[in-house]
């Protein structure tokens, strides 16, 4: 029988080294480190991670996450309470949160409904659109949007005498909703559905030819990753205090794309790999050149990544492993297995 | 009895056919690929469809199952018209079909392919849970792996296994759940010898009540699986009739059979 103590048994111990430092992180890291560099990873990760599910498993290019993580955020200044008098229903946070992620999960599932039944780069072209749309949508409404302004004053919520904005308390609330939704992605992806999906993938038409919904399977998927972006969302509007119309512009969409290809999309630790080279790079790359520059460096890491690794800073790493595999066992006896299916078992 | 075009026989007769076509054609353009076609199957009957390259018999099943809309006519199964209905929903009424070209899930591990095509013809196919051991479309799959020969490749992904063992999950992919009738696209072709004679004892091992068409070129193999035969040519129905009739009648033997027997 699989139970989970047989699923923790199988987890290499790579994951635990990596997870207990990510626990003990805040207490040796300085609060800029702890907020501002761990927890925007963190919330950046999951958006990319959403496309990741989508892209990585379903073959759907979408550049419309950042809008649906932008959906749940502005409903929170909206239903919840602003500093900017428009709106601003005062909705307790218990229901407000869950509120926030679910109207963005539904967003994300007309999202799918629009722009599933394409393939290829006219997913990428109609999910464009969308966030295009929505982007100036927000920018000119200014009834429920409050136009170029956008809302400021979302305050953070304060429990068990906690005020979670604090570095340490929200970087540990970033890193629960990250763990959550990464285990469950790791273990949905040898799900029913995470097979049907990434079946989908590779041969739609043969799907329909066993019985597959494959359009509703679809929909499904795109409902599944809206609930990571909104989740993501909702940190991300705590995080920054206020969102605009420029927290979910189209330079924002193309950065959460670069994020994902540039970790790699074939395993769900990419994104967040991804995310954190975006977060130290738009950090420190100010350091040593111009911050006009920035966009620059950005796009010259994504254009090596690519060229030399298609499968992101992911494949690189396994690259290094497999060398360094090699190298340890030169002169002993041969391996059997050849290097790549080792690495890709210590991710899997 | 082949002049079917009573009305009251048609009655008196739906449900006992598995497949029936009333005029079917498709058209790709100016191209006429199927040009009313009228073709009944009954329950659990085996036919084989010959005909040369390009005469129809793959556009033929697209058209049955849905793959492609047809231009006119209806496409009824078990009585019920099913012309409409897309795909999946063909499936789910216990039609099958295999493909020329495998078409397999090449990411994936040989039980996990087998696994999918358990799980679409039943229910909970989006279920977020790992399937258990104890699930019973593993225990399908399971099984169908042992039907088809694949048992030692089991855990193996599908872009590994030989061209032989690919059409045999080509085939085990279409026998998944409770199939009323399949469509099989040339199961033989590129198999070996020992492959093909190994590909006519699943055919013949299905249960009576399956039944199913096959397209195929090799005569042996055709006239060894089924009860009756269609010749097509250029998207028309050109003779039906029993294995023996056709291979005696000197119109095929002229077109399709040709000088070199």
């Amino acid at each position: 029988m699989t139970t989970p103590r047989s699923y923790l048994g199988q987890i290499q111990p790579g994951w635990w080294v990596l997870a207990a430092f990510l626990l003990v992180y805040p207490w040796f890291a300085t609060n800029f480190f702890t907020y501002q560099i761990g927890g925007y990873t963190l919330i950046l990760g999951m958006i990319a991670l959403s496309l990741m599910v989508l892209a990585g498993y379903g073959g759907m290019v979408s550049l419309a996450q950042i809008t649906v993580a932008g959906v749940a955020a502005y409903t929170l200044p909206i239903f919840g309470e602003n500093s900017v008098g428009v709106l601003g229903l005062g909705w307790p946070e218990w229901v407000l949160y869950p509120f926030a992620i679910l109207i963005a999960a539904v967003f994300s599932t007309l999202v799918g409904l629009i722009s599933v039944r394409t393939e290829g780069i006219y997913t990428i072209m109609i999910t464009l659109a969308i966030a295009v749309s929505f982007f100036f949508f927000a920018r000119q409404n200014y009834a429920l949007f409050n136009g170029f302004q956008g809302f400021s004053g979302v305050d953070a919520p304060s429990f068990w005498g906690i005020y979670w904005r604090d570095p340490m308390p929200f970087y540990y609330l970033c890193l629960a909703c990250a763990a959550f939704f990464f285990c469950a992605t790791v273990y949905g992806a040898r799900s029913t559905f995470g097979l049907t999906l990434q079946a989908i993938r590779d041969n739609p038409r043969r799907m329909g030819a066993l019985g597959y919904n494959v359009t509703a399977h679809r929909v499904y998927a795109f409902f599944l990753a809206g609930l990571i972006a909104g989740t993501a969302g909702v940190l991300l509007v705590l995080f920054n205090g206020r969102v605009s119309p420029g927290t979910i512009g189209v330079d924002i969409a193309i950065d959460i794309l670069v994020i994902a290809v540039v970790g790699g999309l074939r395993h769900p630790i990419g994104p967040f790999l991804g995310a954190l080279a975006f977060v130290l790079l738009e950090n420190f790359a100010i350091d040593l050149i111009d911050r006009e520059r920035f966009n620059t460096v950005i796009g010259m890491a994504f254009l090596l990544v690519v060229f030399f690794s298609p499968d992101g800073l992911i494949g690189l790493w396994q690259k290094a492993a497999a060398k360094m595999r090699r190298r340890d066992n030169h002169g002993a006896k041969p391996t059997v297995k050849s290097t790549g299916e080792e690495t890709q078992a210590d991710l899997a | 009895m082949k002049s079917r075009t009573d009305a009251l026989t048609r009655l008196q007769s739906a449900g006992q056919y598995a497949l029936e076509l009333e005029a079917v054609s498709r058209h790709f353009g100016a191209l006429v690929a199927l040009a009313d076609i009228n073709v009944a199957v009954k329950a659990g009957e085996r036919r084989a469809v010959l005909g040369s390259n390009g005469a129809g018999k793959t556009t033929l099943f697209n058209a049955i199952t849905g793959d492609f809309p047809v231009t006119t006519g209806r496409v009824r199964f078990f009585g019920e018209d099913v012309t409409d209905l897309p795909v999946h929903d063909r499936i789910r009424r216990g039609l099958r079909r295999t493909y020329q070209i495998s078409q397999l899930f090449e990411n994936l591990s040989v039980i996990d392919n087998l696994y999918l095509a358990c799980r679409g013809v039943s229910q909970n196919r989006f279920a977020l849970r790992r399937p258990g051991p104890s699930d019973a479309r593993r225990a399908m799959a399971q099984t169908l792996c042992e039907l088809v020969h694949l048992q030692d490749v089991r855990d193996a992904d599908v872009s590994t296994l030989s061209y032989g063992q690919q059409r045999q999950l080509e085939i085990g992919l279409a026998l998944a759940g409770a199939p009323r009738f399949i469509l099989f696209d040339e199961p033989a072709a590129g198999l070996s010898p020992t492959e093909r004679v190994e590909l006519i004892e699943i055919l013949q091992a299905l249960p009576s009540h399956i039944g199913y068409i096959i397209i195929e070129h090799d005569m042996d193999v055709a006239l060894r699986v089924a009860d009756t035969v269609t010749m097509m040519h250029n998207g028309r129905i050109f003779k039906e009739g029993t294995p023996e009739e056709i291979e005696s009648d000197p119109e095929v033997q002229a077109l399709y059979l040709g000088g070199g027997h």
